[in-house]
């Protein structure tokens, strides 16, 4: 009981943030209300017991990735953005499209409902979750990982010449 | 606990915040705006990622869950610095004044 | 020092000359004086003295004496089918020739020429266009120093082109006188005739050997592939003789050398008596070896030559114009040599020729002191009595008109004697008529030289009153040059001294080797002893027939000058044809300027035929264009362009919605993403 009640909550916080991050017209306000979103998703992660995940959404996504929009967001000038149109001339167009691929997806869920139980499905807590993640990170997933962090310095030094002044 | 609350649930969520993720995409005007709803559908993966690994108790969805936050911030960090730049040159972040790409 | 080797640069001291004064006369004029030209253009002639004499020394010891030098192929060398068809290459090098002909005849050219330069000194140094005077002197020094250095006929032609051009240019230098550019124009289009027969003659020689250089013509005229009277031959030799008929002034062309002494006198003592004229004499002799083989042709020669002798000489007897008498004695002269050519006597032609350079322009030189201590007066009825005024100028033209009419031991004796007696005696085509034409002609010369002497010199003074005041002796630099000649003229025959009279005809012998292919002529004296009493006698003859021309001439014109009028009363029709040159020119304004055979009709007849039938043709060829090309216009508009703009339509109506896609904008492609989603999802969410 208590758990559906956390999910309800963590789930209207998530779609309440997430659809309010793509109607506002301030890029601030979406900024705000897209941390909300991303703290509910982190919350969700807890009650799931992926603590580490949790954290690690906490900790990049709220007090980073969104403190680099914040930045950006204050280094461009964007009252003038502010004040027009903010939906562009195709607008119905993509809701009808993304209105569309969503039915699709609910319907193929719907359609194949019956493939979601799971017969091993083990209750109760998980090991501990940190360690976990660790072992599959450094054991199984170490090539990826690997390659993910010469991405990330791929990306940093892309961001460092963009950013640039002068090419 | 996944016997409380079903699977199901979380899979409506995700496709909830994957399509509210399209949309601003693919409506919005303003290019910040348009990154913040890439990071909505990113993290509507990542319920998936995390939620399966609860049900199959496998720690794997866990492990890439991680892979797509640092693919998140590389991409954030890339797309704003592509931002600052477009703004310097063409003096706008509207995405549809930017229509170079027909000539 | 090789002066052989070096001998290609004899030409090229008066081009120097030439260069300078006509870029930089002016400036030079300006900067420094007519002082700078007045050594600069001489000594440049004189230096070319200077290798001349080397050369022809250098010569001299060379037992070939023959040195051929090409300094650069000129013309390549193109293939052309000969007249046999075989194929040959034309070649044409700018290479000299120097041997016993041509070293006479630079000898003759640079000497003469740098005293003439020095002469016009003090003649041209009152006149305007000084540097230009020069340039144009110096031009003539090079090309007529190119055509007697030549080593083929194409680059003799090239000298005998330019000696036409300076003849032009000299002739009409005062050309702010319509008479003087006239007789420019008039001595440049007549030139072009007979320059037109040496161009032909020269592409049928190269038809018919394959080669334009002289030795190598000869070779191949001697190789036995062709014999005597060889109609190839004959037309060759006419070819040349009709282009050395227009520059020596021969019946029929020889009308442009009276009008010639519009120029100044030095030009005229230069090119018109001396060294120009002279050029046709040179070139026959040069084709000695194809002229010996075709008889006709000899005979053509010869019998003009007399013709142009005595013509000339006949109209020379009345003229009062100083210089005119002198051109018409040129052109008479110059009929001599042809006559020595025809007969076979080339080498006794290239004599009179030198000895003929040096008196006659003696004479010139001595008319134009006169005329300069006349100021510019040239008719003899208003001369006379000048003997005691110009001494120097008077003793220097007594020793020239002894020369010329044939006075020993001056140089005009021998070389006239020999002409005079290979016309008589020459085994081959001696003939006893050309020798009766050129005797009368030696007597017409006596009386007709020495009216000229007496008229001037002697009888009372018909000078104007106002010019009788200013009359004065030359200048030294013009004496001095007068006096060179004049010892020439003494001189200058004793190196042809007849054997008959105890001489050894060094010139002859000296040129034999060019001539060797018909030694006929230059040893039948020596050969047949029996001959010499003949000589002897025509010798005698002819000097008393000169006595006797003299002697009428002083009895005419000093003793009883009243007897000149009645005489020329009694025969006023006579009189009147000669004064009248026998009414060549008109004849030729008649028939070539004016008349229906050649002149303005006929021009009109073809410019009408021009105008009609050739433009018409040529106009129709293009109305036929036009219109294949309006056309081919239509075809290419409708139908090529028709097709090409039908792919470009098809292309541009097929492309229309793929084009609408293509909007530009990032979020339309984004769009087309999520709708690409969409249908695949479909497709599998519903197949």
């Amino acid at each position: 009981m208590l758990d559906q009640f956390f999910f309800y909550i963590f789930a209207s916080v998530i779609l309440l943030g997430g659809l309010l991050t793509i109607t506002r017209r301030s890029a601030v306000h979406s900024a705000i209300f897209l941390i909300a979103t991303l703290l509910g998703i982190a919350g969700l992660f807890l009650h799931l017991q992926a603590e580490f995940l949790a954290g690690v959404q906490v900790i990049l996504y709220v007090g980073g990735i969104m403190v680099l929009f914040l930045f950006v967001i204050m280094l461009v000038n964007l009252d003038q953005a502010a004040r027009q149109r903010q939906f562009n001339r195709q607008w119905w167009l993509a809701l009808l499209a993304a209105a569309a691929v969503c039915g699709e997806a609910l319907y193929g869920l719907y359609r194949g409902r019956g493939a979601f139980t799971f017969p091993g499905a083990v209750p109760g807590n998980m090991p501990p979750n940190t360690q976990a993640v660790g072992n599959a990170l450094y054991q199984n997933y170490m090539l990826p990982f690997e390659v993910a962090s010469i991405m990330l310095l791929v990306a940093m030094v892309g961001a460092v010449v963009m950013a640039k002044k002068r090419l | 606990m996944p016997g409380n609350v079903p699977i199901t649930h979380y899979l409506f969520l995700s496709t909830a915040l994957f399509t509210l993720g399209v949309i601003g995409v693919l409506a919005r005007r303003n290019i910040v705006i348009i990154l913040m709803s890439i990071e909505l559908i990113l993290n509507a993966v990542n319920i998936n990622l995390v939620a399966f690994s609860r049900h199959l108790a496998s720690v794997s969805g866990q492990a890439f869950a991680v892979f797509i936050i640092a693919d998140a911030a590389a991409e954030a960090a890339v797309g704003l610095g592509i931002i600052i730049a477009m703004f310097r040159n063409r003096g706008t972040i509207q995405a549809d004044e930017l229509d170079l790409l027909k000539w | 020092m090789d002066f052989l080797e070096y001998s290609w640069l004899i030409p090229l001291f008066p081009l120097l000359g030439t260069v300078l004064m006509l870029f930089f006369g002016r400036a030079l004029e300006r900067a420094h004086g007519r002082g700078l030209i007045s050594v600069l253009c001489p000594g440049l002639v004189g230096v070319s003295f200077v290798f001349s004499l080397g050369a022809a020394l250098q010569l001299a010891q060379q037992p070939a004496r023959l040195f051929e030098k090409t300094v650069f192929t000129w013309v390549p060398g193109l293939p052309f089918h000969l007249a046999n068809g075989q194929l040959a290459r034309f070649e044409a090098a700018w290479g000299i020739l120097v041997d016993p002909l041509s070293a006479v005849m630079i000898l003759v050219v640079s000497f003469v020429g740098f005293l003439i330069h020095v002469y016009s000194v003090g003649y041209m140094a009152h006149e305007g266009g000084y540097y230009r005077y020069f340039g144009y002197l110096n031009l003539f020094m090079f090309n007529m120093l190119t055509l007697v250095l030549a080593n083929n006929y194409l680059l003799m032609f090239v000298g005998w082109e330019g000696v036409g051009l300076c003849s032009y240019l000299l002739i009409g230098f005062w050309f702010q006188r319509k008479s003087a550019s006239d007789a420019g124009k008039k001595a440049f289009v007549v030139n072009r005739v007979g320059d037109a027969g040496f161009l032909l003659g020269i592409l049928l020689t190269f038809a018919t050997f394959g080669t334009v250089a002289f030795t190598r013509v000869n070779e191949a005229a001697r190789s036995g592939l062709f014999h005597s009277g060889d109609a190839a031959l004959t037309a060759i030799t006419l070819l040349f003789f009709i282009g050395a008929t227009g520059k020596s002034a021969q019946i029929p062309l020889y009308v442009w050398l009276p009008d010639a002494m519009e120029g100044p006198t030095p030009v005229s003592a230069l090119i018109h008596a001396a060294t120009m004229v002279t050029a046709g004499v040179y070139m026959v002799a040069r084709s000695n070896v194809l002229f010996s083989m075709a008889p006709a042709s000899m005979k053509v020669v010869a019998i003009i030559g007399a013709l142009t002798a005595i013509f000339a000489a006949s109209i020379g007897l009345v003229h009062n114009d100083i210089k005119r008498v002198l051109a018409y004695s040129t052109v008479s002269q110059l009929g001599y040599m042809f006559l020595a050519c025809g007969v076979g006597a080339f080498g006794a032609g290239i004599f009179h020729l030198s000895t003929h350079a040096y008196f006659k322009a003696l004479l010139f030189l001595g008319a134009g002191s006169v005329i300069h201590a006349l100021g510019g007066e040239q008719d003899l009825r208003k001369m006379g009595a000048l003997r005691h005024k110009i001494p120097w100028t008077y003793r220097f033209f007594l020793i020239a008109a002894l020369a010329i009419i044939g006075a020993p031991p001056l140089a005009g004796f021998f070389s006239k004697d020999e002409i005079l007696w290979q016309a008589w005696s020459n085994p081959e085509h001696g003939w006893w008529l050309l020798w009766l034409v050129a005797f009368l002609t030696a007597g017409m010369t006596a009386f007709y030289m020495w009216r000229l002497v007496f008229l001037t010199f002697f009888g009372k003074s018909r000078v104007d009153h106002e010019v009788e005041h200013h009359i004065h002796e030359s200048p030294k630099v013009m004496l001095v040059p007068l006096g060179v000649l004049a010892a020439l003229s003494v001189v200058g025959g004793w190196l042809g001294w007849p054997k008959s009279l105890g001489g050894s005809n060094r010139f002859e012998q000296w040129l034999a080797p060019v001539f060797d292919g018909h030694p006929h002529a230059v040893q039948a004296a020596a050969v047949e002893p029996h001959f010499e009493a003949a000589e002897y006698t025509l010798m005698v003859l002819a000097i008393a027939l000169a006595a006797a021309g003299v002697y009428l001439a002083y009895h005419l014109y000093v003793r009883r000058p009243e007897k000149s009028d009645q005489l020329q009363a009694q025969l006023q029709p006579v009189h009147t044809l000669l004064l009248n040159k026998y009414y060549v020119d008109e004849l030729y304004s008649a028939v070539f300027v004016e008349g229906p055979v050649m002149g303005k009709q006929l021009g009109s007849a073809l410019s009408q035929f021009d105008a009609r039938i050739v433009d018409g043709g040529v106009n129709g060829a293009g109305w036929l264009t036009r219109m294949t090309s309006r056309l081919s216009i239509f075809w290419d508009t409708w139908a090529v362009d028709g097709a090409v703009r039908l792919l470009g339509f098809t292309t541009k109506v097929a492309s229309f919605p793929v084009r609408m896609i293509q909007t530009g904008f990032v979020q339309s492609y984004a769009l087309l993403i999520v709708l690409g989603v969409l249908s695949f999802l479909g497709y599998y969410l519903f197949r």
